[in-house]
């Protein structure tokens, strides 16, 4: 079992939540977990990325290779489009539709979305308002580790016990709204 | 656990009976210091954390701590070396009571850096014992070890970290934590005073160690040598230069004959060996060819023994190493990459919406339009974004502080109008010596410190200064009427800009104050805030 991931959005969205997650659910099954991200400038509304990898055996670079990576887990189009290069062969793209413009140059967003759909693997969802559906957009992150799930080489039983590990400390309401926000995303999945 | 690297190496000094942590926030150090002042553990333990003013008085603090016989450490990124690079070199020469490790992390590629300058340079000049881990673990335990090495020879220790390992997680096994050092001052009563005549009997221990460190190399468990194949590839991977090697050769380890280094000074043995056994030999370093210069010579040119490496172009020389230059040097084929579509457009870092720096600057350039050549001096934070568009606002970036000075510099030659923009926390770093020239010179320069209260670029830290800054201005000597303040405020624009004006036309020195909470620290604070508050009305606002 190995699993390289990256995971893009923009400064600020969060994507370390979805890792978080994936994480611990990795760490409880004894897999070994090696996990790069980005701190300093970039943080400031630029473009950022983490580089996810999971094993049952050691991992030497704390990087993935160019051709690496398993999967794109992207909270922003665009910027799942961004580390296409470290994509392999069969990996997916899987991506919220949530466009995030804070950049004057932004493309047209149906050329984005044909350009998305046009990769051979990918899944692109609305995650902000199936977010909204489960009771709050910022569960969207959550969305977008349910439309993963099926990918990442981890039972869904264990994803699911590590939101509620995450979330036990805000409360029984904020894990229902995240374990509803995961099934949404996973029902994507599954289409 | 899963920590990053920097946080490995905090738990590790946690556990390894740290006394105090002194540091100035800076990219990719500044994790190792909030995880301390953030554990419970480290709080029970009396840990000492708060920040310090800038890297010098960080690490001059730290020797005073080791002074009394404690265990300290010292945070910084490369470039903060360059600030403390007085008190680090000299207490090389000194030596230390308590066990005393500085952590420097460097930044190759410069992700967040104005240079990506190689410290382990700093810590052969200072020559001393140099731990460059490549795993969060091998950070984790370097800690313990490095403070033991730190007493066992009275010296200082560097642990120099890059990018990759400070901010990149992983799993950590702890070990058993250990109680801090009794106060015990040093039995030299005079080890610490480096007048000329101490200072050639310190310096000449100094120069005694070097063997003593090599020998600390040779056995140490850092380093290891694997002659896999004599006459085969050979290979030196310095630091996490190891880990791209494994990365890329898993299943053909017995082609390659491998050094791992990471303790200098160069264990010379297991260097001997593995020339002696290997055709060729790769040198995978991160950073600066300092090793392998070392090892090429300066007349020889690697003729005796073939080096590859940065010198000759194998190995990348700029930026940081990664997975896939280090298939290239080792001449590996790699799988076609698919290339990025040319609708993905760049997405560089920009100031906040609501950030205060906005409005100083929308208020600067207003009050600037009028002048046809006009430059302005700024200093190192987040309002260096303030250099790019739609802004174009300031036009220097050199170290902390030189805003100030160079401003000065350029008033002095003339150069009018002279306008320095510098944050409140690189104001107190050290911008304040250089308003006292620009008093006792009475140059003509405008200075505005925006002031948001933090250390915002590395994530909010505590600014040294926060509610000091118009009695700073006034003790240096600044004219109490020319120390203005404003809220950069876009209400406020009108007003702001006739100010601008005013104290610009001012010839000598003036202060402008443009003071607003930074958005991002204000939003932590009000949630920090919000979480006393009933649980309930608490998800209302999820």
């Amino acid at each position: 079992m190995k699993k390289d991931i990256i995971l893009a959005g923009v400064g600020g969205q969060g994507i370390l939540s979805i890792a978080s997650v994936i994480d611990f659910a990795a760490l409880s099954i004894g897999y070994h977990v090696k996990q790069a991200e980005v701190h300093g400038m970039s943080q400031r509304g630029g473009a950022v990325q983490s580089n996810l990898r999971i094993s049952d055996s050691p991992i030497y670079s704390d990087l993935i290779p160019l051709s690496g990576a398993d999967l794109i887990i992207s909270v922003e189009p665009m910027e799942s489009l961004r580390y296409i290069p470290y994509l392999n062969d069969g990996g997916w793209v899987i991506t919220s539709k949530d466009c995030f413009k804070n950049i004057p140059n932004y493309p047209d967003e149906h050329e984005l979305f044909s350009q998305i759909e046009k990769l051979p693997h990918s899944i692109a969802v609305e995650a902000e308002h199936l977010a909204r559906e489960a009771g709050s957009a910022k569960a969207s992150n959550i969305v977008m580790l349910g439309v993963a799930a099926p990918f990442l080489g981890i039972s869904v039983e264990k994803l699911k016990e590590a939101i509620v590990s995450i979330f036990s400390e805000k409360g029984q309401k904020i894990i229902d709204i995240n374990l509803k926000a995961f099934d949404a995303g996973l029902a994507c999945s599954k289409k | 656990m899963l920590l990053l690297g920097a946080e490995a190496i905090a738990q590790g000094a946690i556990d390894a009976g740290l006394s105090g942590v002194y540091a100035y926030p800076g990219t990719p150090s500044t994790e190792i210091t909030t995880y301390i002042q953030n554990s419970k553990e480290a709080v029970q333990k009396g840990i000492r954390s708060s920040w310090s003013t800038n890297e010098k008085t960080a690490y001059e603090a730290a020797i005073g701590m080791s002074f009394t016989g404690k265990r300290s450490m010292v945070c910084m990124k490369h470039v903060g070396l360059n600030v403390a690079a007085d008190a680090f070199i000299n207490s090389a020469v000194t030596g230390v009571n308590g066990g005393l490790i500085l952590v420097v992390a460097d930044d190759p590629s410069m992700h967040s850096s104005q240079n990506e300058q190689d410290s382990r340079f700093f810590g052969k000049f200072a020559m001393i014992p140099v731990i460059e881990p490549s795993t969060q673990q091998e950070a984790y335990d370097a800690v313990r070890y490095g403070f033991e090495i730190s007493e066992k020879y009275k010296t200082p220790v560097m642990m120099r970290i890059p990018t990759r390992l400070s901010h990149s997680r992983s799993g950590i096994v702890r070990k058993e934590p250990m109680a801090q050092n009794p106060v015990k001052l040093p039995d030299d009563p005079v080890q610490f005073m480096l007048l000329p005549a101490y200072s050639r009997i310190k310096y000449h221990r100094l120069v005694e160690l070097q063997q003593e460190f090599e020998n600390e190399s040779e056995k140490s468990a850092l380093n290891s040598l694997e002659i896999n194949n004599p006459e085969g590839k050979g290979v030196i991977a310095f630091g996490i230069g190891y880990n791209y090697l494994m990365e890329n050769i898993a299943g053909l380890q017995s082609e390659y004959n491998i050094l791992k280094i990471s303790q200098y000074p160069m264990p010379r043995k297991k260097v001997e060996e593995l020339f002696k056994n290997s055709s060729k030999v790769l040198v995978l370093e991160e950073g600066y060819p300092i090793y392998e210069e070392l090892l090429r010579g300066y007349l020889n040119d690697g003729n005796t023994f073939p080096i590859d490496g940065k010198l000759n172009g194998v190995v990348v020389r700029e930026g940081e190493l990664t997975p896939d230059n280090v298939a290239v040097s080792l001449s590996l084929k790699k799988s076609t990459v698919q290339s990025i579509d040319e609708i993905v457009k760049g997405r560089p870092p920009q100031l906040c919406q609501g950030c205060s720096h906005r409005d100083t600057f929308d208020a600067l350039n207003a009050a600037l339009a009028d002048v046809e050549y006009h430059k302005v001096f700024a200093d190192i934070g987040c309002y260096t974004l303030g250099a790019l568009p739609p802004y174009n606002a300031v036009h220097t970036c050199v170290d902390m502080g030189a805003s100030i000075t160079m401003a000065k510099g350029a008033a002095d030659a003339g150069f009018s109008p002279a306008v320095a923009v510098i944050g409140d926390s690189t104001f107190t770093h050290s911008g304040i010596t250089g308003l006292l020239d620009a008093v006792n010179d009475h140059s003509p320069v405008t200075i505005i410190i925006s002031d948001n209260s933090t250390t915002a670029m590395t994530g909010g830290q505590d600014s040294a200064g926060t509610g000091k800054m118009a009695e700073i201005c006034i003790g240096v000597g600044v004219k109490p009427e020319h120390i203005r303040v404003i809220e950069p405020l876009a209400k406020n624009f009108e007003e702001n800009v006739a100010i601008l004006r005013e104290e610009i036309a001012y010839n000598d020195v003036s202060v402008i104050l443009s003071v607003r909470e930074c958005i991002q620290t204000q939003l932590k604070r009000k949630k920090t805030e919000k979480k006393d508050e009933p649980l309930v009305k608490n998800c209302k606002h999820e």
